[in-house]
């Protein structure tokens, strides 16, 4: 057996690639809870993925066939109930982790010098994840899914000029139809999929090579030889990061410690994931609209359109700009703010145990002005709700205004060279 | 390229350098330059064929509906291009209103091109009597809903009739106007059209000589 994988081992590295990316892989020993929705986000990725295979082999994608065949499949495939809230309670569920998971980022400064490009990476997977859940929700071909689809595509006809010919362009016709559905269908199942697939491959190669952050915000990698013996781990490490640093009495192995940590929010995550799944996969009109159970009608719109929750804060703020080209500016301008926030916050100190009280009160502030747009983005508009997604809505950015003033001079706590016993 | 570089190393290297950089830097823009027509050339089918088929094409055509059965007042509904169009009778009354309100209007000449030029008027019709429109709020995309015999006075004080939209709140007077302080930046479309005689009208196409 062990001459079996040794003459596997010389001709493909598995081994090798195994002990450096998990086995021997120096992770920080303080991670907390907030270190699990990076796998979490995986775990569903492959959920998602699975769960989608199987959905493919009933589903037909045509304007005609597509809201019969997902029927089919609810109704009359064995188990195929299963299959679609599986998917589709991960699909919300991607983005609870997701949106933790970047939170996770924004408190601990896990943005910051040197992992700016994990921070980019990162958000173009949330960005080809947003255009992911868009054409999936399309597909069901129900009332929400033709007027989402309408209502988002119409957004790129504010483009100047070229606005109008392209939204043509993308809907393959005059007006949402079949040609649509197909396309989203193909770009849904094949092109998104292995765009984010290769994406999440960069963001977990860019996070090896930066190594993780923590929640002091501590680097546990040190020059080569500023560490005495004393202090380097015991643990074995693989020599890709002790050849190059002197790794500190910080970390333990990713397996089996990281790993088992993993494990217990794994359980958890299936309990709250099941029972989503089980008694309330319609999440009250959260996860699956009601509206989306009456098949598309081009020529009546639903009294009422929001996108799935997870698009709701953006919603909000687009609607909450009474000029359709500068409400998508505003829209689009939300997401791109958070790309450049590795450059916006000029701050030295990562994590906001060690930063000014101000900076907390403002991540604070934004978690609550985020989930609050999401609320006026997905309940019926009613006046005061105007001026107050208004006022959200500067809320908002006025938390990268705000970052990028303070950051600069920020009054900070002491950062211990070493993670705190 | 390997004779280039064999060159490079028997010649003498101070003299003849620039000129084989000349020569390698030339073979690179110009071997990157036909390479980079070369794809833009294998991505033109893969950008057309996003483009309305000739199907779609086709089912775009124009539409010929009958309109002697309508009543005054009412508003019937047909499909172009798949886009719902609404043609409404209007009775003098209606007519009368479109003129009371045009300071509540963000565009109450019609100056945006959102008709033909023949319905560049208050009442952005060729005949005033019949109002066709393409059902579409010009924020995005959703159809509007025809509030009549008052029930407009709710969502606009003192104007009767108009068209609503639920998704976001827009508001259109009887000539598809659209109302100041709503999301919707335009007026409603008018889409070309003829009458071909008095009860029958085509949509999408406009004669030639008016």
């Amino acid at each position: 057996m062990s001459g079996f994988l040794a003459w596997i081992e010389a001709r493909i590295p598995m081994m090798r690639v195994a002990n450096m990316h998990a086995i021997q892989y120096p992770a920080p020993r303080n991670m907390n809870f907030w270190y699990v929705f990076g796998f979490l986000a995986t775990v569903v990725l492959i959920n998602q993925i699975v769960t989608g295979i199987w959905l493919t082999m009933n589903f037909v994608p045509t304007s005609e066939g597509a809201f019969k065949s997902v029927e089919y499949i609810m109704r009359e495939i064995d188990y195929g109930w299963i299959i679609r809230y599986m998917h589709s309670t991960g699909a919300s569920a991607f983005f609870i982790v997701v949106y933790m998971h970047m939170f996770r980022g924004m408190i601990y400064g896990s943005y910051q010098k040197p992992r700016e490009l994990l921070w980019v990476f990162g958000m173009f997977i949330y960005l080809a994840l947003m255009a992911e859940a868009f054409m999936g929700y399309v597909l069901p071909w129900g009332q929400m899914s033709y007027w989402g689809a309408q209502v988002i595509v119409s957004l790129f006809g504010a483009i100047p000029v070229i606005g109008p010919d392209l939204v043509v362009w993308i809907q393959g016709d005059y007006v949402i139809s079949g040609a649509t559905l197909n396309r989203f269908f193909a770009l849904h199942v094949i092109a998104l999929p292995l765009v984010i697939v290769i994406l999440v491959f960069l963001h977990i190669v860019a996070l090896h090579e930066v190594g993780s952050n923590n929640p002091d915000g501590v680097a546990i990698k040190h020059k080569k030889g500023s560490l005495p013996e004393s202090e380097k781990t015991p643990y074995k490490i693989h020599e890709y990061y002790t050849d190059k640093y002197d790794i500190a009495d910080d970390v333990v192995p990713f397996f089996p410690h990281i790993v088992m940590k993993d494990m217990v929010a794994f359980c958890v995550f299936l309990f709250a994931f099941c029972y989503i799944m089980f008694f309330a996969p319609e999440m009250g009109g959260k996860f699956l609209e009601h509206p989306n159970f009456e098949i598309a009608n081009p020529l009546k719109t639903p009294e009422h359109i929001f996108p799935v929750w997870y698009f709701t804060p953006f919603y909000a703020i687009l609607k909450a700009v009474p000029d359709k080209l500068f409400g998508v500016l505003a829209m689009f301008g939300a997401i791109a703010a958070l790309f450049a926030l590795p450059w916006l916050d000029r701050g030295a100190v990562k994590s906001w145990r060690y930063r000014c009280g101000f900076h907390k009160v403002n991540l604070i502030v934004f978690a609550i002005v985020f989930i609050f747009l999401g609320y006026l983005g997905g309940t019926p508009q009613e006046n005061w709700k105007i001026v107050a997604s208004q006022i959200a809505t500067v809320m908002y950015f006025g938390f990268f205004v705000a970052l990028f003033l303070y950051s600069k001079n920020e009054k900070t706590k002491p950062v211990p060279t070493r993670i705190p016993k | 390229m390997s004779n280039v570089s064999v060159d490079a190393k028997e010649s003498a290297p101070n003299e003849d350098q620039p000129q084989v950089n000349t020569r390698r830097r030339f073979l690179t823009v110009a071997t990157s330059v036909v390479g980079g027509v070369g794809v833009i050339g294998a991505a033109v089918p893969f950008v057309a064929s996003w483009n309305p088929s000739a199907k779609a094409k086709a089912a775009g055509a124009d539409v010929e509906v009958d309109i002697s059965g309508i009543e005054p007042g009412q508003l019937i509904r047909v499909m172009w291009r798949s886009k719902p169009v609404w043609i409404v009778r209007r009775t003098p009354e209606i007519l009368e209103e479109l003129g009371r309100h045009e300071d509540q209007l963000k565009d109450p000449n019609s100056e945006a091109e959102q008709q033909p030029t023949f319905a560049q008027n208050r009442f952005r019709s060729m005949k005033e009597e019949y109002l066709v429109l393409v059902g579409i709020c010009t924020h995005l995309g959703c159809s509007p809903q025809h509030l009549k015999d008052g029930a407009f006075e709710e969502v606009v004080e003192g104007v009767p009739d108009g068209f609503f939209c639920p998704c976001h709140g827009s508001k259109f007077d009887m000539a598809g106007r659209v109302f100041q302080n709503v999301p919707a930046p335009l007026n409603l479309v008018v889409p070309p059209y003829q009458f071909v005689d008095d009860n029958t009208l085509i949509i999408g196409s406009e004669a030639e000589v008016v």
